[in-house]
């Protein structure tokens, strides 16, 4: 039996209030009347509200007719987590998932890790979550053996519904009062993972209706008495400073109120966004120079000349690498290399802020709520305790949305202005003024005796990349003797953060092509050589490894089935790259065709290892994104700056993947296990672009080293 | 500033706006009307997807001024109880992941329905290719168009 203590974390399961009369919002009874246009299980309009909520504990509330409110404590990005959490807690509840309403809970101190970023929140919050569900559960039936004066043991749920050995029924709903003011139980029993109904089952999203019908989720959305819109005018160039401006001939535009200067730039606030963008380009402003004016080809060339440097300290040195290569009879060796990248969120960066008497209130997209708190009580000397925030739906996040600056923006303009602001970046903004994925390089290197490799090598290059660019400890570490990794960093004025799956999401592009190119000269099939690389770390690992290398031969392995390996039809070319991050193990093989002489990904077999999957038609639609995702940026993404200027501001010249170019079927495969679940939210992405760089090498004989692969002499 | 009369999801409404306000703006910050989204203002993603007498249109791109007594649809008013054969199809796919796209998507793919109730493939792809997804939700938006034209 699974018996977990409350105690640990024992805050969130503590009441916000003891009871929280009158249904606030939802507690009508019109919806009774509403019927369903199809299947109600994803449709929250055919649920019918209470009258009286009863608080249970921080995660979840349950009405007198047995309806369940259950908070969302993450952010949403798209990566589901507003429903698949709640899922969590619903399960150990062991209520009806028609019965649930969800609500993204705000930043509050009674969440941990309230954070959508590393794919991390499922994997940090499963336990808690069902904890959470189970610490209700128990308290219900507390409060059954209470009224029926049975002992709790000969109680059963199912379904939101209480049975004692008579057969008699109570419902949640009639014992959520009584529930609500018992004691908070030391310790609880979680479900065996046999008896879980929900999870592992198909739930819609939870926001599904109000994404079909236009409703207002988004940051961008948000309407708030007495607010303005503004946006602002930034320097051009990283290396630039605002020197002065004139703004008369801005102030002009009809519905544009005040033009100020905030944070080094340009505030403009107006009656309506469309003012406030064609004020934007009115302001003449002057900048001046305060910092390098940088250039991609100075960059180039910096980061290729580091690749032959070599750092005292050396991220890992198993064995004698240098030996090997003296032995050798010949070095093989690849560089690998990846522009900055924008996140080219579909919602531009926004935020509202309300300002004012020494207290404010903050709502819109972020990552990172708790961090923005922190951030804005620095910035504005006030404590934490009169920041309030609130998430919103986003649309995308990627990554950007880690980084609040936008929100510090939106404060201080309505700090400034006396005003409730809505900041909206424009596209050009957001493309701009970007927190770019840095541009990295790697060179690849193993020595080859009589046939075999003798060691491994790889050394990584990275713009802004002091905390390195490579996973030492990740495959092939433990897999051979002598092995040697070494990092180096360029700083740049240019901003550079974490873009989905930091590092990996060109390291693993480069270091499957190479394992791929090392496996075809030595004549070795690409998963046998992976999968024997990968025995010997199964059976006697050399040095520290932080993988589990038996979980990534099981879905090379898997992949190797699903996709028919090695039994391809005619004209179909094949390429397999395996990758584990974010804690998940996912292996690809990506099909290719010639068409009229260019390679057509028509489509990409997917095995993953995520432990435990919370909602099956969820966690897929984020393997095929990634995957659509990881595929049009190793194809298309190109990304530039001259003289501290960004080569593109909009999707006229920024390409991104669009429909006709994704593969027509994605096959996704799960390995089967009771393992803690893992997240999904990046993993997928890391592997593709090896899997079609490589099967591009099959159906052509030639290899890409250099993304975007659509600038290459193969496609172009 | 002008008054404009405008028909919008079978209303009229009048709005004071200058002319070269495009109609994006106006459903937004004037009518309140924010499921339709700005995504890059230049008629390049799709996310602002509108019609105008039936036919799919880029709202960021087209100016008050321009719209006379046509008709416009919104995602608000696609459909009454949201029971457009699309809504539903994209019900059974779960297609959205961050959401943001979709309404452009939902609306872009109901002008082809309107025109063409069996799409191939590659006329699919035709219409859809002004509408672009971050989140990658391509293949389960074809997907969906296929399932709504099947049951309408
Ligand atoms: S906002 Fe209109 S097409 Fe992008
Ligand atoms: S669902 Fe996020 S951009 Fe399409």
């Amino acid at each position: 039996m699974n018996v977990v203590k409350t105690k640990y974390k024992r805050r969130s399961f503590l009441k916000a209030s003891t009871l929280a009369g009158g249904g606030i919002v939802l507690g009508f009874n019109w919806l009774q009347g509403c019927k369903a246009p199809v299947d109600d299980t994803w449709n929250p309009v055919s649920k019918i509200m209470p009258d009286t909520w009863y608080d249970i504990n921080s995660f979840l509330k349950i009405g007198e007719n047995g309806m369940v409110t259950i908070l969302s404590p993450n952010p949403e990005i798209g990566q589901n987590v507003k429903t698949s959490m709640p899922m969590i807690v619903a399960e150990e509840l062991d209520c009806d998932w028609d019965h649930v309403v969800v609500e993204q809970a705000p930043l509050s101190s009674s969440f941990e890790r309230q954070v959508a970023g590393g794919s991390g929140s499922i994997r940090s919050a499963f336990d808690t979550l069902r904890t959470a569900g189970a610490t209700a559960r128990q308290m219900l039936l507390n409060a059954a053996a209470k009224k029926w004066e049975v002992d709790v043991a000969s109680l059963s749920t199912s379904k939101g519904i209480i049975t004692n050995d008579k057969g008699e029924n109570l419902s949640y709903g009639e014992l959520a009062s009584e529930a609500s003011v018992l004691e908070i139980p030391e310790e609880v029993t979680l479900k065996e993972i046999k008896d879980f109904s929900i999870i592992g089952t198909d739930r819609r999203n939870v926001d599904l209706e109000g994404i079909l019908t236009g409703k207002p989720l988004f940051g961008l959305d948000t309407r708030k008495e007495g607010m303005v819109h503004a946006v602002m005018l930034r320097p051009p160039a990283f290396g630039m400073k605002l020197k002065n401006f004139d703004a008369a001939a801005a102030s002009k535009v009809d519905g544009v109120y005040e033009i100020v200067e905030v944070e080094g730039a340009i505030a403009i606030t107006a009656k309506n966004t469309w003012a406030a963008l064609k004020a934007q380009k009115l302001v003449n402003a002057n900048w001046e120079v305060d910092g390098s004016l940088e250039n991609t080809q100075q960059h180039d060339e910096t980061l290729l000349s580091l690749l032959d440097k070599r750092n005292d300290k050396l991220k890992r040195d198993d064995g004698s690498v240098t030996q090997a290569y003296s032995e050798a009879d010949e070095i093989f060796e690849k560089t690998y290399e990846a522009p900055f990248l924008p996140h080219n969120c579909m919602e531009p960066m926004n935020f509202f802020a309300d300002v004012s008497g020494g207290k404010m209130y903050v709502e819109g997209p972020i990552q990172t709520p708790s961090w923005t708190q922190s951030n804005l009580a620095e910035a504005f000397k006030i404590d934490k305790e009169n920041i309030e925030v609130m998430m919103t739906r986003m649309g995308g996040g990627f990554g950007r949305r880690l980084y609040g600056n936008f929100v510090i923006e939106a404060a201080k303009i309505s700090e400034k202005v006396g005003k409730p602001v809505q900041l909206t970046y424009s596209r050009e903004d957001d493309m701009t003024l970007g927190i770019y994925r840095p541009a990295s390089k790697y060179k690849f290197k193993a020595a080859i005796k009589d046939g075999a490799m003798t060691a491994y090598e790889y050394v990584g290059s990275g713009v802004n990349s002091a905390r390195g660019v490579t996973r030492e400890n990740w495959f092939p570490a433990g897999c051979l003797d002598n092995y040697r990794v070494d990092s180096h960093n360029l700083e740049s004025n240019i901003t550079t953060g974490a873009w989905r799956a930091p590092v990996t999401n060109f390291l693993a592009c480069a270091e499957q092509s190479f394992v791929d190119e090392l496996a075809h000269k030595l004549q070795i099939d690409p998963v046998k050589f992976r999968i024997d690389l990968l025995d010997r770390a199964i059976e006697n690992p050399v040095g520290e490894i932080d993988y589990e290398p038996k979980k990534l031969k099981g879905v090379i392995e898997l992949v190797a089935e699903k996709s028919g390996w090695g039994n391809n039809a005619d004209g179909v070319h094949q390429g397999l790259s395996a990758y584990f991050s974010h804690n998940t193990y996912v292996a690809e093989v990506a099909d290719i065709v010639m068409e009229d002489g260019n390679p057509v990904i028509k489509k990409v077999t997917c095995a993953v290892d995520c432990g435990i999957v919370i909602n099956p038609i969820a966690a897929k639609n984020q393997i095929e994104g990634g995957i659509v995702d990881g595929i049009g940026h190793a194809m298309y993404a190109d990304f530039s700056f001259e003289d501290g200027k960004p080569s593109s501001s909009n999707f006229n010249t920024y390409r991104m993947i669009r429909m006709v170019e994704a593969p027509e079927e994605i096959d996704i495969h799960f390995v089967e296990t009771e393992n803690h679940p893992t997240g999904l939210g990046e993993p997928s992405l890391p592997p593709v672009g090896g899997a079609i760089a490589n099967a591009i090498a099959k159906a052509t004989g030639k290899r890409l080293y250099k993304q975007p692969f659509i600038n290459s002499e193969i496609l172009g | 500033m002008e008054n404009y009369n405008v028909n919008i999801n079978g209303k009229s409404h009048t709005v004071s706006a200058d002319p070269d306000t495009p109609i994006l703006w106006v459903l937004r910050d004037e009518l309140n009307l924010v499921g339709t989204k700005y995504g890059c203002g230049i008629a390049q993603c799709g996310a602002c997807t509108i019609h105008v007498d039936g036919k799919a249109v880029r709202s960021c791109s087209m100016p008050i001024s321009s719209i006379g007594e046509k008709e416009v649809i919104t995602i608000e008013g696609l459909s009454e109880n949201a029971t457009h054969p699309l809504q539903n199809a994209w019900r059974e796919h779960d297609v959205p992941q961050c959401g943001y796209c979709q309404a452009g998507q939902i609306m872009s793919a109901a002008a082809l329905l309107k025109e063409n109730k069996s799409p191939t493939d590659g006329d699919i792809d035709a219409a859809m290719h002004g509408n672009l997804c971050r989140c990658g939700t391509y293949l389960r938006i074809k997907a969906a168009i296929k399932t709504a034209a099947k049951n309408s």
